[in-house]
This record gives structure tokens, sequence and C-alpha cells, in this order.
């Protein structure tokens, strides 16, 4: 690891103020992929600014019509506590156990690997994202790979997802890491369905014919002779582009199996 | 330079480390608990498995810093000889480790496991000790051991 110089932030306030006057600076979640990453000199800078302290980011919380999920709450309290069951589920399929306990959905959306499973989650729900000073809707929030609508110092300080009618996430794991080889989050809420689709491209994205053909017919049929444009699609030693086109609709066909 | 005050194994210890040091570097180096391994150093292999306030982690993804304030529980602070911890006796009396090497993350692991599980079988620990690898491939023991130590905890 190159050095830097390491705060533990008491607020958002401060995390925010020592963030913006650092030449280079880091905010630092679970870790889960910051920490490899400095490891590895992949990155290199002055400042890491530690979340942990930072009471108001924890916690989740259900209301009547909506769950919300503060920034740094762990995937091991999501598995455990979310209402949103196929929520639960993504949740306790991220990495591993320990990764769990430590990894956060604010430093996962933040980080927006395009294996990554929550940003199916925020896309595939409609979730709401609030930082410190707004709230962003899930389809402007996802900008391309490792890339997000989040300003230089903005924290995710909660991810709200309403309580959909129904809706189930499945993914093709990669055997070693657990990411997404592709993964898929299908929902209907107030008669809304969405189809959000990881793994497969360089960033999450819906998958627009499936979400019309599910609006007419909700049933696995209605989607398994869709093809799958693959592109642009991610492709390497774990699978092809080609292959992961069909893995979409193979996880889109069983996520609504599930649910129908 | 940071000062960092936390308790490991139930003893309050106040350092000063790098900035950038890691749990794991910290524990054997300047703590010496050499019992906490240290095996790919990129959080895959489970060796460094220590638990922090109560919960399984991997300690070469923690820093030090992060510590602060916390208890930290590594594996010479389960048991000691002639009192082992029962997730130890169970490892020894069911032969859960070959060259050992995995055996104190196993161990850290699978106590967070048991704990943090109403009840387990076969699969639900395999599925447990998913970020944990011994590559003397001794699982179907380990999984025994698990098993049975749950009932003893």
């Amino acid at each position: 690891m190159y050095s830097f110089r390491y705060h533990r932030a008491a607020s958002i306030e401060e995390a925010k103020e020592l963030h913006t006057t650092s030449d280079e600076g880091a905010y630092l979640a679970g870790g889960m992929t910051l920490i490899p990453t400095l490891k590895q000199r992949l990155a290199d800078v002055d400042d890491v600014i530690d979340l942990g302290g930072i009471e108001s980011l924890k916690g989740v919380m259900t209301s009547g019509t909506s769950m919300k999920v503060g920034g740094m709450a762990v995937h091991n309290e999501v598995a455990a506590n979310a209402t949103i069951d196929a929520l639960r589920h993504l949740a306790s399929g991220i990495g591993d156990p320990q990764v769990r306990n430590r990894g956060t959905i604010g430093g996962s959306i933040a980080n927006n690997d395009p294996a990554a499973d929550y940003p199916a989650a925020v896309l595939g729900l409609n979730a709401t994202i609030h930082t410190n000073g707004r709230t962003i809707g899930a389809d402007d929030f996802f900008t391309g790979m490792f890339d997000t609508a989040l300003g230089d110092s903005e924290i995710v300080t909660a991810v709200e997802f309403p309580m959909p009618s129904r809706a189930a996430y499945i993914k093709f794991p990669n055997p070693a890491s657990r990411y997404a080889v592709v993964g898929v989050m299908v929902s209907e809420t107030n008669g809304n369905v969405r189809v959000a689709v990881t793994g497969a491209g360089t960033c999450v994205f819906r998958a627009s014919a499936m979400e019309e053909a599910l609006t007419n017919e909700f049933a696995a049929e209605s989607i398994s002779g869709i093809s799958i444009d693959s592109s642009s699609f991610n492709s390497d030693i774990h699978a092809s582009a080609e292959y992961r086109a069909h893995l979409v609709g193979v996880m889109a066909q069983r996520a609504v199996s599930q649910i129908s | 330079m940071v000062d960092v005050t936390f308790s490991v194994n139930g003893k309050e210890h106040s350092l000063s480390v790098n900035d950038n040091a890691l749990l794991s570097e910290t524990l054997r180096e300047s703590l010496n608990l050499t019992g906490t391994h240290i095996g790919c150093d990129t959080s895959q292999c489970g060796s460094c498995t220590v638990h922090l306030d109560g919960k399984a982690v991997k300690a070469c993804t923690v820093l030090t810093a992060q510590a602060a304030g916390s208890e930290v529980t590594t594996i010479e602070g389960i048991g000691e000889p002639g009192s082992l911890h029962p997730m130890q006796e169970a490892f020894n009396e069911h032969h859960a480790l070959q060259c050992g090497f995995c055996t104190p993350g196993m161990i850290m692991a699978a106590i967070g496991l048991v704990n943090e599980s109403e009840s387990l079988d076969g699969d639900g620990v395999r599925k447990g000790l998913d970020g944990n690898f011994c590559r003397c491939t001794g699982y179907h023991n380990i999984v025994k051991a698990v098993l049975s130590a749950q009932q003893n905890m």
C-alpha cells in the first residue's frame, strides 16, 4: 500500500469537510473493495476518510410502503433484517460471510462494480438513493462502469426501496468470488415491471423488451423468446459475451417463475 | 502514525501504528499473536479470520485504525491447552486439520457461524464456511467437527 493519512469522521459534515480539503481523498465504507485496491497499489490516495464511526448511516428501517437501508448497513444486516425477501436473498449471496460482516450497501453502489449484486437491487426495485444533499432516482444513478451520478464529495446516506408486490433475484455466481457472472432482479410494484441485469454489461441495465413482455403477461414463457444483444457485453475467461446473453434469459425466466 | 486503543482477547492495548497498517499485520508483528495466519493476503482464503466486536472478519482487509475502540478476538483468545474451546475440541476429535495452516481461520469462522445460527446442517456449514479455504481439501472432517461442536456451544 502507498501511504495515506487515516481519518475517522464523527459526522457526515466532518467527513465531507475532510474529503473536500484533501487533494485526493477516498471515503472508506466497509473497505471490501477499497482496501484490496489500495493493497494492490491500484489506487493512491492522500486521505482515507472512514465513515464507520457515523451512527446515523447505520441500520435498516421499514415503514409501511418502503424500506430504508442506511448507507453503512452491512450485507449481513440486510440479509437478516430486510423485509423484502428478494433483497434479503440478494444480500445473503454477496461474497462470503466475513465480507458480508463488513461490506456495505453504500460502498457497493458508490463503487458500481459491473458484477456487483446491489446495483441490480437498486435499479430492479426502483430505489431512491439519499445522499448528503439530494435524492437520486435509481434510473439516474448508475452512469457507467465504476461510475455513478455521485459528486466528488457526496456520500450515500441511505437507500430507500419501495415495497414491491413481488420480486425475485437470481444470479449465476462466479464459483470463486461469488460475484455475479449474470444476475437478474425482476420486480412488480404497483403494476410496473422492472428487469435489471448485472454482470453482463459494463454497467447494470434494464432489459426493456422483457419488461414490456412481462407487463403484457407475467410468465416465464413471455420472455423465453427474447434475444439479448451481446455486442457490448463483458467477455472474459469466466464467460463469453454470448454465454452471458444466454444467461440473462435463463436467470430472468427463473426469477419470473419464482414469483408467478 | 495513528494512535489506536483496542481490546485484544480481553486485554486493552494502546499502540501507535502506521495509518495503512492492517489488523493482520498489527496482531502478528506488534502483538506477537501469530496464530492469525496470512494465507493469500487478498481477502479470499480466510486464514486471517478474527472476530471484530463478535463478528468474523478477514483481518487482512481491515485497517488497524478501523478497529480502534473495538474488541478483537483471535485464536489465542478462545481457549488454552487444558481448556480448549468446544470448537477446538471438535476439530481435534474429528481430525479436522491436516497441515493446520487454515485451522485458526476455520475455527474463528466456524465459531462465528455457530453463534449466529439457530441450528446448522451440513449444507449450512459448507455455505457458512464459504470464505475459508483448506488447500489440503480436508473439508469433510471440518464439516463434521462444526456439526459436532454446535451441540456443545
